[in-house]
């Protein structure tokens, strides 16, 4: 017993300590935590105007129709090419994507982490467009009439009342989406970037251990993922304190 | 077109299924500045949709609706500034949950008025405490009972300062002994001048209440006149059937 002890200490040593490995660790963390932050921030932003486009589309078809001429034939051609968007990305393997915008679309950009927050938040935007629509749908129509009928437009209305109300919604949704986000950035590594798990692969390369590397960044992931949970129930928890 | 006409209406018309359902069928009709319009009718008669039609909640298919001296069908027409005018108040309420009655009051003011906050707030204040519900300001929609939610959603749209309010069956979401207070605040409304068109169920407010009552089937008005004269006097067949059902 003593001596597996020994052992694994031994091994922990040299894969972290001793070659100052463990500074690789970080620095991959770092860098899988910005790659996801921002994709979040892209992927939110240019996700929920998508949402807007759809359900705007799906809302007000019958009554466009209707009424405005150059407004419907606008917005059902960004409907339809929100449509195509989310098609394609939703249908091409995010490592694919990665490699399409590093060495295709921005292959002038030398920092890959800059390449790799454009490509995870692009392709997050298609997913977080579907979940957000779903939230914009499922707000009662009532609260969209209030908003209308006091005279906020189109868009106010949902910026300032389906919206907010939406996003209660849709927080344990969003909750999965930040967590494939965050363990799909550990595909980074196709291009040459030093992400989490691609540091413990730098580590078991040099040491020729894959044991202590491989658990390490599983550990790391996993505290992650808890933390930011832990994050999320509690901004929903605050959000519900004031209703029903 | 007397000066007086806050509203004028003609040949409302709006079709659903390519006209295969009418649900309004041509409407004429002038609401004047202070009087108290109560629309009555069977269900599926139109009544909700026309008075829905008026602030384009509904766009007619057919129609003119002249609203201030400008035609609101007009698609060039700024609809969200007639709106402003306009006070909407909704069979379920329709307050945002997320918001307490005192943000429900205030956010179109600040942000459409370009009221100041304190402004809006002491104008808020005002009006609550006229409905007796100053002390729900704090409050989220959650924690009201029907007749107070709906107290609350008349003077929100007050705070707008509308020159009209239109009621969609304001009371028939409630239970029975909460109708009477919703109907009040709506009495005090009609005594201090405010031009009203309410569609109701209420026989009761129409006979105490209305300056005059429209009773409407099958998309069309089939008659129309003082409270007396269409309760006690019906002419048209059909008013007399409606009124021989309902409690009056």
């Amino acid at each position: 017993m003593k001596e597996t002890l020994a052992k694994l200490g031994e091994k922990f040593m040299l894969c972290f300590v001793d070659g100052g490995y463990w500074k690789w660790l970080v620095e991959g963390f770092k860098n899988s935590l910005i790659i996801t932050f921002f994709a979040i921030l892209i992927g939110f932003a240019f996700g929920i105007l998508l949402a807007m486009i759809r359900s705007s589309y799906d809302k007000n078809e019958e009554t466009l129709k209707l009424h405005g001429g150059l407004g419907y034939w606008v917005l059902k051609f960004l409907n339809a090419l929100s449509k195509i968007y989310i098609t394609v990305i939703r249908g091409v393997p995010v490592v694919v994507q990665l490699m399409i915008w590093y060495f295709v679309i921005l292959v002038s950009q030398d920092n890959g982490v800059i390449v790799a927050i454009v490509a995870f938040g692009f392709n997050s935007a298609a997913y977080v467009a579907e979940i957000f629509r779903g939230g914009i749908m499922s707000v009662d129509e009532g609260q969209f009439e209030a908003g209308r009928s006091l005279g906020f437009g189109y868009v106010r209305t949902m910026i300032n009342i389906v919206i907010p109300q939406a996003v209660k919604t849709v927080l344990p949704t969003l909750l999965n989406e930040v967590i494939a986000l965050l363990k799909e950035t550990s595909v980074a590594g196709y291009v040459g970037i030093m992400d989490l798990t691609k540091a413990g692969d730098l580590i078991r390369g040099r040491t020729f251990e894959a044991f202590m590397p491989l658990i390490a960044v599983a550990i790391v992931y996993l505290l992650t993922v808890v933390i930011l949970t832990a994050v999320f129930t509690a901004v929903e928890r605050r959000l519900r304190k004031n209703e029903r | 077109m007397n000066d007086n006409v806050l509203i004028h209406v003609e040949g409302l018309k709006k079709y659903y299924l390519g006209g295969k359902v009418k649900a309004l069928d041509g409407v004429d009709c002038d609401i004047r500045k202070g009087e108290v319009l109560v629309v009555i009718g069977p269900s599926g008669s139109g009544k909700s949709t026309f008075l829905r039609s008026l602030n384009l909640l509904e766009i007619p298919t057919g129609g003119k609706i002249i609203f201030d001296g400008k035609d609101v069908t007009d698609p060039k027409a700024n609809i969200n500034l007639h709106r402003r005018k306009m006070g909407m108040v909704f069979q379920h309420f329709n307050l945002f949950p997320n918001m307490t009655i005192l943000k429900n009051m205030t956010i179109a003011p600040v942000q459409l008025l370009k009221k100041s906050k304190a402004e809006a707030e002491k104008k808020a204040m005002e009006l609550l405490s006229r409905v007796g519900l100053a002390d729900r300001a704090g409050s989220y929609p959650s924690q009201l009972s029907g007749g107070q939610k709906q107290r609350v959603a008349i003077v929100r749209a007050l705070c707008m300062e509308p020159e009209v309010m239109l009621f969609d069956e304001p009371t028939s979401a409630l239970d029975p002994e909460m109708v009477g207070e919703v109907l009040d605040v709506m009495k005090e409304l009609a005594h201090v001048g405010m031009t009203m068109a309410v569609v109701t169920h209420e026989m009761g407010f129409a006979k105490e209440v209305a300056t005059r009552v429209i009773f409407m089937d099958g998309g069309k008005i089939l008659e129309e006149g003082k409270p007396s004269e269409i309760f006690e006097n019906p002419q048209n067949p059909r008013t007399q059937d409606f009124l021989s059902k309902v409690i009056v």
